[in-house]
């Protein structure tokens, strides 16, 4: 069964006068994602990815069309916390994410809202910063922390509510390689060994790689989707809504095109100097 | 060619002679050519921010030199921000200094306080706007107003229209998308050819440092420990990758080639030099033509 | 730099100190303080002296720190204790115009003195063992009894604790942004009062901008954990009264007593 279900999702902001932007930010956007899926949502800024994201926690209705997770619909209001507590969303800006001055503190912030008694608490942000690597520094200030340790120690605050999914919108576009790194594996890490069902937005292709499957959005519409290497293997197609490919399928897509015989696109450098071996042998 | 800034053996401390002292940049020389394009690449925490903050007297080195054209910034420190408006900074997410009610207005604070005439100032902003690439109508709107990619633009605009004889530029590109990357890039490139002045540029991107850098700066825990052109830098990949950075990922592809006994050049950067280096290769063995 | 800053920071740690109910703590340091300003003789303020020493020892937390926290007010004390010096009553023991110095007037001086020192050390000693989180749960249940005149304690204490969180993070946003606008060749060190506080608006505008920015970001943050006010929200660390809470009361009685009694016998020298 799908546990998240889209149904032609439409949805506009409203401006400041509280009149609805004629432009859809989201517009009919149909999505089913499987429980222990790890799925990427990738696109520009401004394509409606962080307002899919929204609908996927309650924080955000619909227009029209409707968003089922775990089949229960967002726009039951009664849901509305259950619904949060089953989707956890990681945001973009780690430090704005965090509340209290202690980490441990913090992760407690989520499970203490849902009125969890305490002794089970402590259980479960213990587990939570286990499973992000953070357990040594649960007695640190979140503001001298590296921007990935932040973003971990944020992902802690969600796990920490048990959730069945986590939504995290461009968790990486403010951390270093390092930080993304850290934060890519602790995401790989919770899907595989937890699994738990990721949807990673972002705007990095490198990191798009490492999912199941590949939603490239645009203009509030699905563009395309598959598995990674069938996503990328359309270089032509995202190159003309110019977003870019990782180095090594551009490569092999210009080989390609000079009559060089690839069977499966490389995505990364290792496939890559594989494809290259394999071509010159 | 003339060395327009030269380091000598610039330190730097921070809270000296207190329990928490660290030094952040040690004994850093090196000199960088008029009109040059200086990558500068580390690891955060690797003294990068602190050795650039440095260039324009942001901060007073603890020991050693900056000279800007031959003399010593710190000479005359009263004259400090005389040496501010010839080494323009921008910081990392620099739209989150715009403060006045238009565009314009914030682009003509550097200028303004340069001392300069209405006349100078206006000529001052248009240009700094094209550079940019911000719309004339863009100048009159509030700076909140923008969108995200116009607000940084406006904000490098700043800088960039105090006409400095150096721009050092901190992460410019840092949580845009690709194409907001690509654009400003390729606009900072275009302003270079243009304005032949010094541009150093602080990325984590290897990919960005490869297509536009002349020569690159490596730190490492506070020391330089490589100053060299971007092909020669980037021919090293593993001494990079023992100090924690990385290659381009066409770099990495073709140096593990190499290892594995192919004939392919050192220190390729972009796909196109190495879609060339493959097909040579193929075409010398018959399978394409 | 700014954020050198050492009053109100937290160092985690299991001290006796540390280990005190937090709203015993609050307690204690309220009475500690009435009691620093009922000091009018040498030996209460020995007393004083004596229990703040021992607060600060058994605290657990490097005394450095302490008297970092003192750095900040040097200016503060330095100003009360030459006005209190010069403003004494009785015989002048030295004067040179309108300017005397008496006996009053020294003794002043340095009950002044020692009094703000203690009142700071005893309120870091607070602030260092204490997290804000705990600090603000223990003011949210110390005024409990108000939330029947519907007054917001429990959002009072959350505002307090996100502030506190917050403030680190704004004072290194104010470092970078004075340095952006620096970088443009903002004059901030020079020029009268009307052109300093001009000169400002470059670094408070984006400021305001950004905190309120964050706050809308904090906000939403906090709706997605499930956060809806303080009613059916647990705590992790629940605080109570203990054996040790007891006996640092009964510490506080004494030292009241030893005042009380200090003042009755002894006479009064201010």
């Amino acid at each position: 069964m799908n546990f998240i279900s889209l149904e032609n999702v439409v949805f506009s902001y409203t401006d400041d006068e509280n009149v609805k932007c004629e432009k859809n930010a989201v517009d009919g956007v149909s999505l089913d994602i499987k429980k222990g899926e790890f799925v990427a949502l990738l696109g520009h800024n401004g394509c409606g990815k962080s307002t899919i994201a929204k609908h996927l926690n309650a924080m955000l209705l619909p227009d029209s069309g409707r968003v089922l997770i775990d089949g229960d619909d967002t726009s039951d209001e009664e849901k509305t916390y259950d619904i949060r507590k089953k989707v956890g969303l990681v945001l973009q800006n780690p430090d704005n994410q965090l509340v209290a001055s202690i980490v441990e503190e913090d992760v407690a912030f989520g499970p203490e809202n849902l009125g969890i008694p305490p002794q089970e608490i402590r259980e479960r942000v213990d587990y939570a910063l286990k499973a992000v690597g953070m357990y040594e520094y649960r007695e640190h200030a979140p503001f001298k922390l590296s921007g990935g340790q932040k973003q971990r120690v944020a992902i802690a605050g969600i796990l920490a509510m048990l959730p069945e999914c986590i939504v995290l919108d461009e968790p990486t576009a403010m951390l270093d390689p390092n930080g993304r790194d850290e934060v890519l594996s602790t995401l790989l890490n919770l899907n595989k060994e937890k699994n738990i069902t990721v949807v990673l937005i972002t705007h990095y292709m490198d990191e798009a790689v490492l999912a199941d499957r590949v939603v490239v959005m645009d203009s509030g519409k699905i563009l395309t989707q598959g598995t990674p290497d069938k996503v990328f293997s359309q270089v032509e197609l995202l190159k003309k809504h110019r977003l870019d490919v990782p180095q090594s399928t551009e490569l092999a897509n210009k080989l390609r095109g000079c009559g060089v015989k690839i069977d499966k696109m490389p995505l990364d450098t290792e496939a890559c100097v594989k494809m290259l071996e394999e071509v010159l042998k | 060619m003339s060395s327009v800034l030269e380091l000598k053996n610039l330190s730097f401390v921070y809270g000296q002679k207190t329990p928490f002292e660290k030094r952040a940049v040690d004994n850093v020389s090196l000199s960088i050519e008029k009109g040059e394009f200086i990558g500068i690449i580390g690891h955060t925490g690797s003294g990068k921010s602190t050795l650039v903050q440095m260039l324009n007297g942001l901060i007073q080195p603890t020991e050693g030199q900056v000279l800007l054209d031959g003399e010593d910034i710190w000479q005359n420190s009263k004259e400090i921000r005389k040496v501010r408006f010839k080494v323009g900074m921008v910081f990392q997410y620099p739209e989150y200094q715009l403060f006045e009610e238009t565009v314009y207005k914030d682009i003509a604070f550097g200028p303004t306080n340069m001392g300069k005439t209405e006349q100078e100032i206006d000529m001052a902003v248009r240009k700094a706007a094209e550079f940019t690439d911000l719309k004339p109508e863009l100048l009159q709107k509030s700076p909140f107003d923008l969108s995200g990619g116009e607000k940084r633009r406006a904000a490098i605009a700043g800088v960039i229209a105090m006409d400095p004889e150096v721009l050092v530029l901190d992460e410019p590109t840092a949580g845009l998308d690709p194409m907001g990357r690509d654009v400003l890039l390729s606009q900072i490139v275009q302003y270079h050819k243009k304005r032949k002045n010094t541009i150093l540029l602080v990325s984590h991107s290897m990919e960005d440092i490869a297509r536009v850098a002349d020569r690159i700066i490596v730190m490492n825990e506070s020391h330089l420990v490589m100053f060299d052109k971007t092909r020669e830098v980037f021919s090293h990949g593993r001494e990079l990758e023992k100090i924690g950075l990385r290659v381009p990922q066409i770099t990495k592809i073709m140096l593990e080639l190499k290892e594995k006994g192919y004939d392919v050049p050192d220190g390729i950067l972009t796909v196109d030099e190495a879609f060339s280096a493959v097909s040579s290769l193929l075409k010398k063995e018959g399978k394409i033509w | 730099m700014v954020r050198d800053v050492a009053f109100g920071q937290y160092f985690p740690g299991k001290s006796l100190i540390h280990k005190l109910d937090p709203r015993a703590k609050i307690l204690l340091l309220i009475g500690f303080l009435v009691i620093i300003f009922c000091t009018f003789n040498y030996f209460s303020l020995l007393l004083v002296i004596l229990f703040t020493a021992l607060m600060i020892f058994s605290s657990g937390v490097p005394a450095k720190f302490y008297f970092k926290s003192l750095k900040v007010i040097i200016f503060i004390l330095v100003i009360t204790s030459v006005l209190n010096l010069f403003y004494g009553t009785g015989e002048p023991i030295w004067q040179w115009g309108i300017i005397k110095l008496t006996v009053n007037g020294i003794n002043r001086a340095v009950f002044v003195t020692i009094r703000i020192i203690c009142l700071i050390l005893a309120s870091s000693c607070l602030t260092f063992t204490t997290s804000p989180t705990e600090l603000t749960d223990a003011i949210e249940r110390l005024m409990k009894p108000l939330n029947k005149i519907h007054f917001p304690v429990h959002e009072i204490a959350m505002m307090m604790s996100l502030a506190l969180r917050f403030v680190p993070t704004l004072l290194e946003e104010t470092d970078k942004i004075m340095s952006a606008q620096k970088a443009r060749g903002a004059d901030m060190d020079s020029g009268n009062i009307i052109k300093r506080v001009k000169a400002l608006m470059p670094v408070l505008i984006p400021l305001f901008v950004s905190a309120f920015r964050r706050a809308y970001e904090i906000a939403t943050a906090m709706e997605c954990r499930c956060y809806r006010g303080g009613s059916g929200r647990t705590k992790m660390k629940s605080i109570h009264m203990s054996k040790r809470d007891a006996f640092s009361f009964i510490a506080l009685a004494a030292i009241i007593c030893g005042v009380i009694l200090c003042n009755i016998f002894i006479p009064a020298v201010i």
